[in-house]
């Protein structure tokens, strides 16, 4: 057993020095019924790497990845080329090996790349304070709506009809746990400024995508206005974080908060995680934030230093009255995250961004020729919805057969609505001509 | 080679080197870095893109206005600038890190390997599900490990990390409770005054009250108290009890305590932080809780990072089964391994979606690698033997610290600081391990003992490092008992000296800012 450096030796001494006969010893607390002498039946025993390895390997050779052919699913995870550096960067012992820096003196390489993340955060999403990472763009959505709640002392959250459904069912689910009323405005691809209409008196926030679910872009500015003027805040939504290198950011359309999902950068689609979820708030809110959050100080000596601070919002000093639950978070995706973009800089992420754009306007512009399709997302990024003639599963699953991953179908989003016929495609700077051309190709014999 | 003595310096030149400066603000293999912000421009970039080619925009106008202006640096700055950071971090991989309740254990390359496979890492959460099929059977297949070794009928594996699966439990319970009719009336949660932080917090975010119990001498749940809270039971939802508990002891009438919490009509969320101490040895279903989370960043060896990303399975029992969250996996009968997302069918009952997709996939592939190297016999041993470094080192100090509690310890042994002189903190022990190379135990945790010093070796540990450890924490066990005030100023070795947290959290600086009088400097 390769990860026990104990020998029988040792062990004979150590309980010699402990006074006890045997291990069995340490479990005397344990009910008899409830000990266990040999071990658990149905599980196999150890094994060498070789083994191992050869077991995972077959499990990983049946699932097809994103870089193996065509692509072009998104809804809320992307295809994005992660540059060696940044793996490189977080498997070192140092930062991989490591715990949550509760020891400032011994922890500086993770406290001062947290806050370089904190940032970038704040610059990219041209708000005030960011957190140092949740655990995802939908936990981030949900957390963003409690804490709304609680600046506001109001009840009430209203969902635009294009947040992705996941954050908005993970938001939902908090809410009404804590007695909070959630309203969510009928699905739609371009009525993100309906929030407008809806926001009352009642109303703790309004929580707007851009771009959305559906890809549609929309400056949130007038909901900013409406929902300042009765009293409640704005919470500005994304899940595909490249764009802000290109489209309004939350600050710029007057959010109170913006949460989001920061995958595309530094980190790969691992099937849905982890992900590591973007928090910004404007500079009075800083104390009503949830999760860790990592400030400028000065040691003994008069040194600059960071440490985590704050942290009388936390579990771990004010239990029942924390401001959320949250400890581990999303420490080593956020270090990604913060590599990645220090070797993009703000030139190379505004280049990144009009590659993505470019790739997607191609798409939009070759699927849209086809007879019989219509893009239906009236402004994007790097992603748009579509309605094909054929139902959109049967669609999906022929363009497969073309080695064409061609998307989401709506319907797996929205089941039980009218968007069987509705398809979401994604386009990164991973997406070439020939990807393309082969999507249109395969599509084009299906309809 | 010949040593040419003359020339080198007489010995009374020669200064201590904590007083040595140097002009570039590096100390020999430690090398000075400033920001991001100080060293990169935002005209540098450290990645070849294509430039664009100036396609007609669909943007529609919503347009950034102000740029980012953040720095990039070339990728040989980058390197180092990480790096020169990193050489600031303490690490498992560098050193003993008995951070209790942490399970700080060695966390095997084999397990990264297999996660960058790009069948794992390479797949999207939303393709078709007959593309994923072995990412499925992978979920399927760590969830048998996890209820068979848990002895429990169900598993939730979509929380994002420990407290998310207090989240997942706590929120099962309420549905529970809801189906019963009784979600309005059962809103107390009784929670030990040595739990977790996480615990409190997490019964509030999901609306319920806390009522705390007390612990006994022994460490343990009070059970007369207990039993007093129980008088009137009507507005019990459940007890959230860490089981080992966070004094490293075992609950010894955890059992007894299932049955009147269970006889109350409330449920039984069991912190399973603690499971490394049991794994194989004890199944917390034999126990009768109805909810449990497993850190698989303690007892399943995924890295910490810094702070995440963590996972937090749930297990359940058959009374809270119906009510765990959606996306899980179940086998067709044809073999076809099938994501079930929507709260219907055989997900009617389900309290709903906590998060987006499925879980932490990526600490999925490690903790069943993990699982598979060492198996159902080297689990069993993996719980013995950190359960016997624990008390290995709670032998080796007990003559010199003062343990908190009488008799054997699980994985982790506690003390308190009666055995200081005035003047002498927690905090001033802790700090002095950094001076001899090692990561400081949990401090002034539990709250159920004064000046609380938390020591949890895992089992990775070898014995000369646990002798060499309980050497050093002899000596400072020794000079804090003597008031030896050279303490208060420890760290004096490490990259910093103790940092001003009251000044970091009076005026908060949370982000870097350009120097108002940058052109001035410049100039």
């Amino acid at each position: 057993m390769r990860y026990l450096p104990l020998n029988d030796a040792d062990r004979r001494a150590m309980l010699a020095t402990i006074g006890a006969a045997s291990t069995d010893d340490f479990y005397v607390d344990v009910p008899p019924s409830a000990q266990l002498k040999t071990k658990i039946a149905g599980l196999p025993d150890h094994q060498g790497e070789l083994a191992v390895e050869r077991h995972m390997t077959k499990l990983a050779a049946k699932n097809r990845s994103a870089s193996s052919g065509p692509f072009f699913v998104g809804a809320g995870a992307y295809k994005h080329h992660v540059p060696a550096t940044v793996d490189m960067i977080i498997q070192r012992s140092e930062f991989l090996t490591t715990y949550t820096p509760y020891q400032p003196e011994i922890a500086q390489g993770t406290l001062q790349t947290l806050f370089e993340f904190q940032t970038q955060v704040a610059a990219l999403t041209a708000m005030d304070v960011a957190n140092a990472s949740m655990y995802d763009g939908s936990t981030a959505c949900a957390e963003a709506a409690v804490m709304a709640a609680r600046v506001t002392k109001r009840t009430k959250i209203i969902l635009s009809g294009g947040v992705h459904p996941h954050y908005a069912a993970a938001t939902r689910l908090l809410c009404e746990a804590q007695g909070l009323t959630v309203v969510q405005l009928p699905v739609a691809i371009d009525g993100e400024g309906e929030l407008a209409k809806a926001v009352d008196a009642e109303t703790a926030c309004v929580i707007g995508q851009s771009p959305n679910v559906f890809g549609t872009l929309t400056d949130l500015t007038g909901v900013a206005k409406s929902a300042h003027e009765k009293g409640a805040l704005l919470v500005s939504v994304f899940t595909e974080v490249v764009s802000l290198g290109l489209v309004t950011p939350p600050g710029e359309m007057d959010a109170d908060i913006a949460a989001g999902e920061g995958q595309s950068i530094g980190n790969g689609l691992n099937f849905g995680g982890p992900y590591v979820g973007l928090f910004a708030a404007r500079e009075k809110l800083v104390r009503q934030m949830p999760g860790r959050l990592c400030g400028q100080t000065v040691d003994a000596d008069g040194k600059r230093g960071f440490v985590l601070t704050l942290s009388t919002r936390e579990q771990h000093i004010r239990r029942d009255k924390a401001t959320s639950n949250i400890c581990t978070n999303s420490g080593l995706c956020a270090l990604a995250f913060t590599a990645h973009m220090t070797l993009l800089g703000g030139r190379g992420l505004k280049n990144l961004a009009e590659l993505n754009h470019e790739a997607a306007c191609e798409l939009a512009h070759a699927l849209g020729a086809l007879k019989g399709v219509e893009i239906l997302t009236p402004r994007f990024f790097n992603e748009f919805c579509f309605r094909t003639p054929v139902d959109a599963e049967a669609v999906l699953a022929m363009l497969d057969e073309a080695g064409v991953v061609g998307g989401v179908r709506a319907s797996r989003l929205f089941p039980g609505g009218h968007m069987g016929d509705v398809i979401i495609a994604a386009a990164t700077e991973c997406t070439t001509t020939d990807d393309i051309a082969a999507y249109v190709a395969a599509l084009k014999e299906i309809i | 080679m010949s040593t040419e003595t003359k020339s080198r310096p007489v010995e009374s030149e020669v200064a201590p080197a904590q007083e040595i400066e140097t002009v570039s603000g590096s100390r020999g293999l430690l090398q000075h870095e400033g920001l991001l912000f100080e060293i990169g421009t935002p005209e540098t970039t450290g990645v070849d893109l294509p430039a664009p080619r100036g396609l007609k925009s669909r943007l529609g106008g919503v347009t950034r206005a102000v740029q980012t202006g953040l720095p990039g640096l070339s990728e040989p700055q980058a390197v180092r600038h990480y790096i020169r950071l990193s050489q600031r971090n303490y690490a498992i991989d560098l050193g003993f890190f008995p951070l209790g309740s942490c399970t700080m254990k060695h966390n095997p390359r084999l397990n990264e390997k297999i996660a960058r496979l790009p069948g794992f890492s390479d797949i999207h959460p939303l393709q078709p599900q007959a593309t994923v099929q072995g990412a499925l059977e992978l979920i399927d297949e760590l969830a048998t490990w996890l209820k068979t070794l848990t002895g429990m009928p169900a598993v939730a594996m979509s929380p994002k990390a420990g407290a998310h699966g207090e989240l997942c439990g706590m929120l099962a319970i309420r549905q529970a409770l809801v189906a019963r009719g009784e979600g309005e009336t059962r809103k107390r949660v009784l929670v030990p005054v040595s739990a977790h932080g996480t615990n409190p917090a997490t019964a509030v975010q999901c609306g319920f009250v806390i009522d705390e119990i007390k612990a006994d001498a022994r460490g343990r749940v009070d059970m007369d108290e207990l039993r007093s809270k129980l008088q009137h039971t009507d507005d019990i939802a459940g007890i959230m009890l860490t089981n080992p508990n966070t004094c490293g002891l075992f609950e010894t009438d955890i059992k007894n305590i299932a049955d009147l919490i269970h006889a109350a009509g409330g449920y039984f969320y069991c912190d399973g932080a603690n499971f490394n101490a049991i794994v194989g040895r004890v199944r917390p279903g034999d126990l009768g809780i109805d909810a449990m989370h497993i850190n698989l960043h303690k007892t399943f060896s995924t890295p910490h990072g810094g702070g995440g990303p963590g996972s937090g399975p749930t297990v359940f029992s058959e009374a809270l089964a119906p009510y765990a969250p959606v996306p899980f996996v179940i086998k067709d009968e044809d073999g076809f391994y099938r994501l079930v997302e929507q709260t219907e069918g055989v997900a009617r009952d389900s309290f709903g979606r906590m998060v987006a997709f499925h879980g932490q996939m990526g600490m999925f592939v490690r903790a069943l690698t993990y699982m598979l190297s060492h198996g159902a016999d080297g689990l069993k041993q993996v719980a013995e033997d950190a359960v016997l470094n624990a008390n290995y080192i709670q032998a080796r100090l007990k003559s010199v610290m003062t343990p908190a509690f009488d008799g054997f310890c699980m994985h982790e042994a506690l003390f308190s600081d009666a055995f200081t002189a005035d003047g002498i903190e927690t905090i001033d022990i802790a700090k002095a391990l950094i001076d001899e190379g090692y990561h400081p135990m949990t401090m002034y945790f539990p709250l159920v003992v004064h000046g609380a010093m938390l020591i949890e070796p895992t089992e990775t540990e070898s014995k000369a490092e646990l002798d060499r450890f309980c050497d050093a924490l002899t000596s400072i066990a020794r000079r804090a008992a003597q008031g030896d005030q050279t303490l208060k100023g420890a760290p004096y070795l490490a990259p910093l000296r103790r940092l001003d947290e009251t000044r970091a959290a009076r005026k908060p600086v949370l982000k870097w800012t350009p120097p108002v009088n940058a052109g001035i400097a410049a100039d």
